[in-house]
């Protein structure tokens, strides 16, 4: 859906981006991680033709964007921004509009998109479609510069640290509504984030990028156990065992996990949860359950604190080597 | 203020007429010159705004354009666009650019840039953003710069009553000229209204919420328009030729007044500064102005003086002015002073005056030529006996008489001297001089007569024939009522006179007033 190919951007000097191809499938979410100054922020925007490349060339939908008329482009992307970009004098209605106006949408068309836009996000259509921007906290602005950008259904979403701005728990919390939203699970997504939790969390993809340079591009799970060189494996050391928790799942160990009889009165444990929840779920001492069993449709196997983690040392070493 | 002085109001609504001209024309003046100023401003500043690299030129050229003197500005003007209301209005529209340039390009700038990309991001086209997105979240700026522009025309545009444009300056500086604290206050408090009430309106406009904003974008270029259409200039009726008078010669009776009264003369006229009369006149944008007989422009623009020959215009012979108090303290003051009468004449007061105005010479200089001259330069004895304190209305040739007062003085007695040169028109001189806050300053007789004593029509007319009558009335009324001393006349007579171009004067054959009447009544 986007494909880069050996795209360079150069200022002068600095080499912001150099060299990078990647792809986008379809409905996936890539996430362009690195630290401050890497040029995430480049190669991102470079596919909207807000930036131009130096050399190279970049398809969105098989197009070469360079042959379209770039407002066209635009208006076929969504873009979501870290400091929102919301018009002050324009108020949330007519913001979230403002694509489906420039593409002559029917009066009607906009209200209904709009109001169905803020229901999803869980934002009380008649409270808050006459408001203004500055009247909205920090979390509900990011809310509506996701809505704007969706509003005229763009099979391609860019987005700049969308939760760049906003404190740890709002930024959570956001992330998780944003994740469950219908929209955007059938959306193409560029990602650009310094946030490796965040990257972990939404991430099919991730490319971490270093001096304008892609790195290793791969599933988290790759990243983190498979690192191409030292940069990569560095660059996760600090949070790597929460991250390994995070990202392997009870159905990716559940070859190494010991078979339990089914038992009537055991907790049932879903097996897409990750070992980080299921630890959280065994530490967090409800004295009245001393048996947890999680069940697929290949069996039922017991679920206790030795058994996960042996499983996942297990795992990981696999993985390295594999 | 003289108990026949009217009031205030009753002299507003005789002339109510003339004020509510001034008034409007005054009201157009500002508003033509600043529609212009935001035509041509705004688009400026954004263009500033887009290439950063000319922004310090523009705003530095405006800027500079606002430090020049009004009246020099308005001067400038002249050769390239005459006068009246053309050069005012271009002149206005300079004083109101960098307020308005540079509020607009501060306002565009300062728009928080993410918003600017936001809008990129989605597809806005550079139109789109300009006048969706900058312009509005700008206006609040711009409209800032446009009512500090509004307030800074007002007060510029009475200036352009001195170039023939009319408007509220009219009866401000012809107050002033002549004396007339109702003529000023009537010009001067509309002016102030006018741009109290235009602040506060823009100030209102400035509040408006966002929503109506947008529409707010039409809707002041809209008032700018319709009051500027209050501008019409007064269609130009009458003879072919036209006078340019100085606001105070409109005003007087032997001025314009006895002009029409006494010669019957019917010319169309326009009011304009004493600074810029001459040029004006040498320009051909004026045939006929009221100039002073002495004046250096005189010789320097080539321009005849009109024979009086009705004698309107009473005689203005110069001497000094001084505090009886003085006199009576240091009696050598009188005598001295006095070492100068008899010894210039019109034609030896004209060349000096073209020296000064013309060749560029320092008043002090030609003074110091014209004492060694006449043997009358004495070094300065630098004494400190005591002070005397000389003031000066605000031009060549009283400047010129005051340095030799002060040469003589220094030379002849060992008192130390102060000056106060350029205290304005007659008002302020004699004013001071009451207050004590100087002792003596150069006066016209006429001056004396007409302006400060202000006698009888009967008595004026007795009298006005003769030099040495009108002397003597105003050498015995000062004293009687002012404690006031006239000293001997210098000898030259700087009267009013009307003037032509000799050229058109003798193609015309015009040498007399009467002549000048006849032509024009011909000529309709
Ligand atoms: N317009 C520009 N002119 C010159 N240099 C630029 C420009 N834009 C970016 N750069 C440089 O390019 C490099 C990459 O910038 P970029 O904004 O892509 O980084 P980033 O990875 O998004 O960083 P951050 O996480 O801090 O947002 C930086 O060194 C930056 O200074
Ligand atoms: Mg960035």
């Amino acid at each position: 859906m986007i494909e880069l190919k050996n795209v360079s951007k150069f200022y002068k000097t600095v080499k912001a981006v150099n060299d990078v191809s990647f792809n986008v499938e379809e409905g996936q979410t890539v996430i362009l991680l690195g630290t401050s100054g890497c040029g995430k922020t480049t190669t991102l925007r470079m596919v909207n033709r807000l930036v131009e490349p130096t050399e190279g060339t970049i398809f969105v939908n098989g197009k070469n964007i360079q042959a379209q008329q770039e407002q066209e482009l635009r208006r076929g992307i969504g873009y979501v921004l870290q400091h929102t970009g919301l018009f002050p004098h324009y108020t949330i209605a007519e913001n979230i509009a403002i694509v489906p106006r420039l593409m002559q949408w029917n009066e009607q068309k906009i209200t209904e998109r709009t109001r169905e836009l803020l229901e999803k996000l869980q934002l009380d259509p008649d409270k808050y479609f006459h408001l203004y921007p500055d009247q909205l906290s920090g979390g509900q602005q990011q809310r509506i510069g996701l809505a704007r950008a969706l509003a005229a259904n763009p099979p391609v979403l860019l987005m700049d640290e969308p939760f760049g701005a906003l404190d740890p728990v709002t930024r959570a919390g956001i992330r998780k509504e944003f994740m469950n939203l219908d929209e955007l699970k059938r959306k193409t997504i560029l990602m650009v984030t310094h946030d490796v939790q965040e990257a972990f969390e939404m991430a099919d993809i991730i490319c971490l990028m270093d001096k304008g340079n892609l790195v290793q591009m791969g599933k988290p799970t790759e990243l983190l156990f498979n690192p191409a060189n030292d940069f990569v494996k560095n660059f996760f050391s600090d949070q790597r065992f929460l991250l390994g928790l995070q990202s392997i799942t009870l159905n990716d160990v559940w070859h190494n996990l010991k078979e339990a009889p089914a038992n009537e009165k055991a907790y049932a444990v879903d097996p897409a949860s990750n070992l980080l929840e299921v630890l959280e779920m065994l530490s967090s001492n409800n004295s009245s359950i001393t048996n947890y069993v999680a069940q697929n449709g290949k069996g039922s196997k017991s679920v206790t604190l030795p058994v996960i983690l042996s499983a996942f040392s297990a795992y990981k070493t696999m993985e390295g080597h594999g | 203020m003289d108990e026949r002085q009217q009031s205030l109001w009753s002299f507003m609504w005789q002339q109510h007429d003339k004020l509510l001209d001034q008034t409007l024309a005054h009201i157009g003046l500002t508003f033509t010159s600043l529609l212009l100023s935001v035509i041509i401003g705004i688009p400026l500043g954004i263009w500033i705004a887009r290439k950063r690299q000319w922004s310090s030129w523009v705003l530095g050229i405006a800027g500079v354009l606002q430090t020049i003197p009004s009246i020099a500005l308005l001067g400038f003007m002249i050769p390239l666009l005459g006068i009246g209301a053309k050069p005012a209005i271009v002149a206005l529209m300079l004083y109101a650019f960098l307020p308005i340039i540079r509020n607009t390009f501060t306002g565009i700038i300062q728009v928080n840039s993410s918003v600017v990309d936001a809008a990129k991001g989605m597809g806005m086209s550079p139109s789109q953003i300009l006048f969706k997105v900058e312009l509005p979240l700008a206006l609040p700026v711009i409209l800032a710069g446009i009512r500090t522009a509004t307030v800074i025309n007002v007060g510029v545009a009475t200036l352009a009553a001195y170039i023939a444009a009319g408007g509220l300056g009219e009866f401000i500086f012809g107050g002033i000229a002549l004396n007339n604290s109702n003529m000023i206050l009537a010009g001067a408090i509309p002016a102030a209204l006018l741009a109290i009430v235009f602040d506060f309106a823009l100030s209102k406009v400035q509040n408006i919420q966002f929503k109506k904003r947008r529409s707010g974008i039409v809707a002041i270029p809209l008032i700018l328009i319709l009051f500027s259409s209050f501008y019409l200039l007064p269609s130009a009726l009458g003879s072919s030729m036209l006078a340019g008078f100085t606001p105070e010669f409109m005003g007087r009776s032997d001025g314009y007044l006895g002009l029409k009264d006494k010669y019957g003369l019917k010319i169309r006229t326009v009011v304009i500064s004493d600074a810029v009369m001459y040029k004006a006149a040498f320009e051909k944008q004026l045939d006929v102005i009221s100039g002073y007989s002495t004046d250096g422009r005189l010789k320097a623009f080539n321009l005849v003086v009109l024979k009086d020959d009705k004698t309107i215009f009473p005689p203005y012979y110069a001497a000094p002015v001084v505090r009886h108090e003085v006199l009576m303290k240091y009696p050598e003051v009188a005598a001295t002073l006095n070492r100068l009468s008899g010894l210039i004449n019109d034609s030896i007061m004209t060349e000096l005056n073209y020296r000064v105005d013309y060749l560029k010479q320092t008043p002090e200089v030609v003074a110091t030529n014209f004492l060694a001259s006449k043997n009358l330069l004495q070094p300065s004895r630098n004494g400190n006996k005591a002070t005397i304190r000389m003031g000066s209305k605000i031009f060549g040739e009283q400047y010129i008489l005051l340095h030799m007062y002060s040469l003589l003085l220094k030379g002849y007695t060992d008192f130390n001297v102060e000056t106060k040169t350029g205290l304005g028109g007659t008002k302020i001189c004699f004013d001071a001089l009451l207050n004590n806050q100087i002792d003596l300053y150069p006066e016209y007789t006429g001056t004396g007569l007409l302006v400060i004593l202000n006698p009888k029509k009967e008595e004026v007319d007795k009298i006005i024939g003769s030099k040495e009558q009108v002397y003597d009335f105003v050498k015995n009324e000062f004293k009687k009522r002012y404690q006031l001393d006239w000293l001997q006349p210098i000898g030259f007579n700087n009267a009013y006179a009307l003037m032509m171009r000799k050229t058109q004067a003798e193609e015309k054959h015009i040498t007399t007033i009467s002549d000048l009447a006849r032509v024009i009544d011909e000529g309709k």
